[in-house]
């Protein structure tokens, strides 16, 4: 569904990724891990054309998305809930769920106000409170929510689960699970090993802008010890 | 007493011409970050294809939507052209380019319409008084513009807080990328945002047409008061812009009126008559220097 193929990136000064690479497998759960400033949070910027990539190839359903614009490239169909979740803070909880949702590709199973207040019960306890006095988990739900009223097939989460509580956590980690078994496909950059090993299929390391390994949760798991020292956990 | 009430009422109805400046001069500057310089150029622009279109066919309603056709067209060229490029200048750019265009357009009006100042005649349908109460008669002319002004104010307030639209000028203000991330052609929607300031600096401009004279130069003496009220209001905000306006546009009114008159009662008549000229000139700027000692980002701050 996604491929990313030997791009390199820079924000102006020297390079930052050298020849990333990566697939992403329609109904598939794939994880960025590494340690901070390898190049995760670069690699998906240049998947969405916000940093656009110096060169390789984008392709997203068999079409290069490289060169297009960010919106161009969210409207083929990629959710993104960007890392520090930027909420829209001069809008109430529902408006952010609102203001960009749309239907372009005419989903099968439509994302609705409903559906997302079902999937987060307390945004719609929310749904009138400005979207900036929410507390960092319920931003983050809000950010899913926001992504996912775009009706996407691709769904791109980068830290997700970032300082926020246990509890919390897990809550995300539930919806992304549900999202799967619903066949959304997800691109996801965390560091929680545990979490991503009972949700995703596969696995790339990224070490100073390329991948250093990559691998099933399988294979991962027999060389744990290894990957942790490698990401830093 | 009967004074009073006629400076309150040109105050307001100078107010609300302020406003409909000042409502897309906040925009384009709250969320695109470009201060416009020529923003009172699509005042004049409005303002002489009304009088030009006033004189063709001899009626103020076929001026009204040529102003407003004008101003709206050469604002979103304007925009394509030349504004689009200077979203990520610094502010030095932004008011280079937009200085030049102000002298762009004077040329081009002195140009092709000549120097002299044109008239615009009152619409006959609105060209007696009211009597709002007894025995103080008032243009309606002036009345129906005060009109217009309210109306326009209650439609943007509609826009920016229940429209789509308006939710997504909000969103763009604070995260412009956020917003194209999600599928948001942001260019658009901000050359919309630009097309709509400039239809209602033209707007402006037409209305105001039958009770000021139509010259080259015009938009930059109302540009100056439109900054101080949007900086006023909290930049950004068209809430703000509607209570700078009335500010500003009162105290100008007011002091004009009234500062002169005061300083009489104690100063010796020339002493008097000097000061209070020169007072009643600045009195808006003291107030916004007031204003910004309070509250240092304007009454209506736009949050984030
Ligand atoms: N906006 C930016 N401008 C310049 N350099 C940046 C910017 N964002 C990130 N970088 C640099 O790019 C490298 C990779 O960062 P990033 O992709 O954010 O890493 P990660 O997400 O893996 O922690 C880091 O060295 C970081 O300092
Ligand atoms: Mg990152």
């Amino acid at each position: 569904m996604l491929r990313v193929d030997n791009i390199t990136s820079s924000y102006g000064g020297g390079l930052i990724l050298f020849g990333m690479s990566l697939d992403v497998g329609a109904r598939e759960v794939v994880t960025l891990i590494g340690r901070n400033g390898m190049g995760k949070s670069t690699t998906i910027r240049a998947i969405m054309g916000l940093t656009p990539a110096r060169s390789g190839a984008i392709t997203f359903d068999g079409k290069r998305i490289e060169a297009l614009r960010p919106h161009e490239i969210a409207q083929n169909g990629i959710g993104l809930v960007p890392e520090g979740r930027q909420i829209f803070v001069r809008l109430s909880v529902e408006e952010n769920l609102v203001a960009t949702s749309a239907d372009r590709q005419g989903a099968a199973n439509k994302w609705s106000l409903a559906r997302v207040y079902d999937l987060f019960p307390r945004l719609a306890e929310r749904r009138a409170q400005s979207g900036g006095t929410l507390s960092g988990g319920e931003q983050q739900m809000l950010a899913i929510g926001r992504a996912l009223m775009t009706n996407p097939r691709l769904l791109i989460l980068d830290e997700a689960t970032e300082g926020l509580a246990p509890l919390i956590r897990e809550d995300i980690w539930a919806c992304l699970r549900q999202l799967k078994s619903e066949g959304l496909s997800i691109l996801v950059v965390d560091r929680n090993l545990d979490a991503l090993l009972g949700l995703a299929d596969r696995h790339y390391v990224v070490e100073k802008g390329r991948v250093a390994w990559s691998g099933t949760s399988a294979e991962l798991a027999v060389r744990r010890d290894n990957i942790e020292r490698q990401i830093g956990i | 007493m009967q004074l009073v009430l006629e400076q309150l009422l040109n105050g307001l109805q100078l107010s609300l011409t302020l406003f409909l400046l000042a409502a897309g001069l906040t925009l384009v500057f709250g969320i695109m970050g470009v201060i416009n310089l020529a923003h009172g150029s699509l005042y004049m622009i409005g303002a002489y294809a009304g009088a030009w279109a006033a004189a063709k066919t001899g009626t103020f309603w076929l001026a009204l939507p040529a102003g407003l056709a004008a101003a709206a067209l050469v604002g979103a060229a304007m925009e394509l052209l030349v504004v689009r490029r200077l979203y990520a200048r610094e502010h030095l750019s932004q008011v280079l380019a937009t200085f030049g265009l102000i002298l762009f357009f004077n040329g081009f009006i002195a140009w092709s319409a000549g120097r002299s100042p044109l008239l615009m005649e009152t619409p006959p349908q609105l060209s007696g008084f009211v009597e709002i109460l007894p025995g103080l008669p008032y243009p309606a002319y002036r009345l129906a513009m005060m009109g217009v002004g309210v109306a326009v104010a209650l439609g943007l307030w509609y826009m920016i807080s229940r429209t789509r639209i308006g939710m997504l000028i909000r969103a763009g203000s604070d995260k412009r990328e956020m917003v194209e991330a999600l599928g948001v052609d942001i260019a658009k929607l901000f050359t919309l945002v630009f097309a709509l300031g400039a239809l209602l600096a033209g707007l402006a401009g037409v209305m105001v047409g039958p009770i000021r004279s139509v010259q080259v130069g015009m938009g930059e003496q109302v540009l100056i008061t439109t900054f101080v009220v949007i900086v006023v209001g909290g930049i950004g905000s068209i809430r703000g812009a509607f209570a700078g306006a009335l500010l500003i546009g009162m105290c100008d009114t007011l002091g004009r009126a009234f500062v002169p008159m005061l300083l009489k009662s104690w100063l010796s008549g020339p002493l008097a008559d000097g000061l209070g000229g020169a007072l009643s000139s600045v009195i808006i700027y003291l107030v916004m220097a007031l204003v910004l000692i309070v509250r240092p980002r304007g009454l209506f701050p736009v949050s984030g």
